[in-house]
């Protein structure tokens, strides 16, 4: 019996404190987009409809999630005078992959977010959440990590996604709420309408939890 | 941690081997599978030109009307053989265009072989006779390349749908030569000025009253999308125009 109990104290807890401190911290504190800004360049691109950025949101998760998991196994044999250009081999190649299913699949998502889904490997967030921490952690934290950091990503590209589908477009997942009287606003439709509802994200949640960038 | 140059370009080429490997076996698996989508999805936007109401029809059903009620000829009326219409791209037919206007205008012989127009016919539903001439086409937005299928009436004179399909333009501007409500303006207007043809042109702006019968309202923020909309209709109907002003039963005993 007490032998039991010492080796489920060696060992963490599947959910332990520590481990959802590594999934919630990206949602709120630090997030990828509002508070590290990373990313922004994909948020402004891929906001104009809910739908391509629902696919999006899954396809970066799917990429930072087995990518992290990757480089955490091989993060002792990497060499680092190449750990770059390897984690982006790595990156690239998971886009590919993704590129390809969604052509064979989901052809009628995939022309309308091809474009886009190249650009999850130049995404920073990817990049930085790698050599941030699946460099440094074991596998479990590091898919926590992915989980994490592309969950934060998703809800702040969706919330663009939402308000600037609804101004600009006055539909929602392409199924008309606005009434056709409204007028579209074309301002929503270009990605200047994506800095402005991300500036206003930062700034609601940045008054919220009195985040002050340190000088 | 320093390792050796050995190990560091062992890694890298194992690693190259590993991710070349993989990827080839995924594209590869997944090749036949991306063609037939394609495949369905050019059937779906040709038919679509024609019976706009399928718009939400599964893509099976719609290549089976396809199947049976499209004939594909050439501009003299020739029916074009399955296996050549196979490997038939108009994208490439466009770049061929595109290298003999250009050798025109620099008077040299092109070198690029024969171009092939191909046309559409949309039957009857019992075959007897044909309904519309689809003409497709292919052309530069503003960022990439746009294409399309201009469905004209048995007249080969009045518009009976249009379908616009693009790789890049910006949502919500230019991307709207895909949307419904903006290929509707084109329906029933006319490519004829009495005998002369007169491609319909999309004006600048948007939200235009007492257009006339060639032109169409245009996109507001999406002129340079419009401008590549308007040369791609005006170069393919002039490359048309002998087909199109050859009569309607000429093609008809051609068969």
């Amino acid at each position: 019996m007490s032998t039991e109990t010492v080796a489920a104290k060696k060992s963490e807890a599947l959910f332990s404190k520590r481990r959802k401190k590594i999934i919630t911290d990206p949602l709120d504190d630090d997030n990828p987009v509002t508070v590290q800004v990373l990313g922004i360049c994909s948020a402004l691109a891929v906001t104009s409809k809910l739908e391509p950025t629902l696919v999006m949101s899954v396809a970066v998760t799917f990429v930072v999630i087995f990518s992290n998991l990757i480089v955490s196994l091989l993060r002792n044999t990497i060499p680092q005078r190449i750990r770059i250009i390897v984690q982006l081999g790595i990156v690239a190649s998971l886009v590919i992959i993704v590129d390809q299913v969604l052509r064979a699949y989901l052809y009628d998502v995939s022309k309308v977010v091809g474009v886009y889904v190249g650009l999850i490997i130049t995404n920073c967030i990817v990049m930085g959440r790698l050599e941030a921490f699946a460099m440094a952690n074991k596998p479990y934290d590091s898919i926590l990590d992915g989980l994490g950091s592309s969950f934060g990503y998703a809800w702040v590209i969706l919330v663009v996604a939402f308000f600037r589908e609804l101004l600009g477009s006055g539909t929602l997942f392409d199924i008309r709420v606005l009434p056709e009287a409204y007028v579209n606003n074309g301002l929503m439709s270009s990605p200047v309408g994506a800095f402005i509802i991300i500036g206003m994200i930062i700034w609601v949640q940045r008054w919220r939890n009195g985040y002050v960038e340190e000088a | 941690m320093q390792q050796s140059n050995g190990y560091v370009i062992g890694f890298a080429v194992v690693m190259t081997i590993v991710l070349g490997g993989l990827l080839a076996t995924i594209a590869g698996s997944l090749n036949a599978t991306q063609k037939q989508q394609i495949a369905l999805d050019t059937k779906k936007q040709i038919m679509l030109s024609v019976m706009p109401e399928m718009s939400e029809s599964p893509k099976s059903e719609i290549a089976a009307i396809y199947d049976k009620r499209i004939k594909v000829i050439n501009v003299d009326g020739q029916t074009i053989a399955p296996e050549k219409l196979e490997k038939l791209s108009i994208a490439k037919e466009w770049k061929k265009l595109k290298e003999i206007q250009k050798a025109l205008k620099a008077k040299e012989e092109p070198k690029v072989g024969e171009v092939t127009l191909p046309i559409y016919e949309f039957l009857s539903e019992d075959g007897s006779k044909v309904e519309a001439y689809i003409l497709p086409m292919y052309g530069y937005g503003l960022w990439n390349d746009i294409w399309g299928y201009f469905a004209l009436n048995a007249d080969k004179k009045t518009v009976k749908g249009v379908v616009f399909s693009h790789k890049g333009e910006t949502p919500g501007l230019g991307a709207r030569i895909s949307d419904g409500p903006v290929q509707d303006r084109y329906i029933g207007k006319s490519i004829f000025d009495g005998g002369s043809l007169t491609p319909i042109h999309m004006v600048k702006g948007e939200g235009h009253a007492g257009l006339s019968n060639h032109e169409v309202d245009g996109l507001s923020g999406a002129t340079l999308t419009a401008n590549g909309l308007n040369d791609m209709v005006k170069m393919y109907l002039e490359e048309y125009e002998p087909f199109l002003k050859k009569g309607a039963s000429a093609v008809s005993m051609a068969q």
